[in-house]
């Protein structure tokens, strides 16, 4: 094993497996450590992802798409259906991924460009010297060695231990853990070209059920609840089961999986010196819809071009790496970031007759464009006499 | 009477959610299996986090 790299990636999802590709076609030499055996499983994810998000990194190929999504549906607790239809909005709705042949290919085309990859990898202490990080403490199937690099990626996802162990404080509260817990299933009447969404707070309390297709008879049937709602009885679990009891009986169970989903804030500083942190360990999930893998995506490119610069001018401090974090905060997913954080706040806050009322109010609109602030408008406009509650969504869109 | 943390490894997921919502670092998620590798203080928010049920704070004599 080499032990020493112009960068060095810990983790090998979507967040990690694009920085490395962008370094390593910058012609630096860069190393991937991942701890599993495998990339890309165990999937932790439902793997909705909006198609033109997704082509901003990488072209669509049928190899690692289950589905083509044409609408989103949100359901109330009354049951009112809310049909968001691509053909009435001018943008496309999205994909569901095949996750595991999808990170497979992120990391395939790390590795073409350059990249080592090793699996079977965890880190397990950040090398500190003077304060700054220098590379990782590591356990190779077993055996200890030490890698050093001039800057180390933290693109560990939702466990996020590597900045913790260098200084950044990323332990998520309670009560913004989103639990989570899903089952492949197969064998079930859906609708296949529809991601729907079950609101309320018997169904998901705090946060949302999802179904979204894998194929015509296939779909991730999976479900978030916060942290603070979750306890004995009353688990992601317990709640999904019930949920799959009454709408798919005679569904088959090929995968069980379970994960969580920060929908904090991001960090409130991804840099650190010789260390920048990525993907969901920076905490840069969309609270409101849990999405994540455009963003770690987003984050990961970043970071690598940012650290292209300075491992070039030969000076990886904090202060030199600091432009990736004040320019993910002044981009669009920035600015989202924060709008949706507010969003998400207001909704935990509703009742189930409030859920119900504002999905009556918009249960036959056809929006023009398909996005969380055109709902917000919408919603804002039909429901004049809800107009101080919805104060705090105005304020989110401002 | 002390009070610890209880792992019941046929039940977890080892999805990581403990590792993150834990206020002393003290879980880590190895390969395919969870571990306490710190100090716990038997908080017990891990065991409310996971999704399914795998983690117990236990009160021994
Ligand atoms: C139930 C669920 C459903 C979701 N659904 C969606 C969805 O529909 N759409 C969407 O966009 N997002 C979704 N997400 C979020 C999405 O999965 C993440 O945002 C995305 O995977 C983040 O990518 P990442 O590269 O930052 O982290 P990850 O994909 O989590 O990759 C981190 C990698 O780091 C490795 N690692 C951790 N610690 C170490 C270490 N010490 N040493 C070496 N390697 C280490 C891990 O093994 C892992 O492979 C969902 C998440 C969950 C849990």
């Amino acid at each position: 094993m080499k032990n020493n790299y112009d960068m060095l990636v810990i983790g090998g999802g979507p967040a990690g497996a694009l920085a490395a590709k962008t370094a390593a076609e910058a012609g630096n030499s860069v190393c991937i450590i991942e701890k599993r055996p495998a990339i890309g499983t165990p999937v932790r994810c439902a793997e909705g992802v909006g198609k033109e998000l997704l082509k901003q990194f990488i072209k669509p190929d049928p190899r690692w798409i289950s589905a083509e999504i044409e609408r989103a549906r949100l359901i109330a607790p009354n049951g009112t259906t809310v049909s968001l239809e691509q053909d009435k909005a001018g943008n496309e709705v999205g994909y569901v991924l095949d996750r595991k042949i999808f990170d497979r290919e992120l990391v395939w085309q790390a590795a073409e460009a350059g990249a080592d990859v090793i699996v079977k990898t965890r880190a397990t202490a950040p090398i500190m010297e003077n304060g700054a990080v220098r590379g990782a403490k590591v356990l190779s199937v077993g055996t200890p060695a030490e890698i050093r690099a001039d800057v180390v990626l933290a693109a560990d996802g939702t466990e996020a231990q590597f900045a913790r162990w260098a200084g950044l404080d990323t332990t998520v509260p309670l009560r913004e853990m989103m639990s989570c817990a899903q089952y492949l299933l197969t064998d079930i009447d859906i609708d296949a070209g529809s991601t729907d969404f079950y609101l309320g707070n018997d169904i998901a309390p705090e946060g949302y059920l999802w179904v979204f297709p894998k194929g015509e008879r296939t779909a991730n049937v999976g479900i978030g609840i916060s942290g603070r709602k979750s306890r004995d009885g009353a688990r992601a679990k317990d709640y999904l089961d019930r949920f799959v009891a009454k709408n798919f009986p005679g569904g088959k169970t090929i995968e069980c999986i379970a994960g969580g989903v920060p929908v904090c804030r991001p960090l409130p500083c991804t840099v650190a010196d010789g260390l920048m942190v990525i993907g969901d360990a920076a905490r840069v999930v969309d609270p409101l819809t849990g999405g994540g893998i455009g963003n770690a995506m987003f984050t990961g490119r970043l970071a690598a071009r940012v650290a292209s610069g300075c491992i070039s001018t030969g000076n990886c401090s904090k202060e030199a790496l600091m432009p990736y974090d004040t320019e993910w905060r002044a981009s669009r997913m920035g600015a989202f970031l924060e709008r949706n954080y507010k969003v998400k706040e207001y909704f935990i806050t509703l009742d189930d007759a409030k859920l119900n009322t504002l999905a009556d109010s918009i249960a036959n609109i056809s929006l023009k464009e398909f996005s969380v602030s055109a709902l917000i408008r919408e919603l804002i406009k039909r429901n004049p006499k809800m107009l101080f509650e919805l104060k705090a969504l105005k304020d989110a869109l401002a | 009477m002390s009070t610890m943390l209880r792992i019941n490894r046929d039940k977890c997921g080892y999805c990581g959610t403990c590792v993150a919502v834990c206020p002393e670092d003290a879980l880590e998620l190895i390969d395919a299996y969870l571990s306490l590798e710190r100090e716990c203080i038997a908080c017990g928010i891990c065991a409310r986090a996971c999704p399914l049920g795998a983690l117990e704070v236990v009160h021994e004599e």
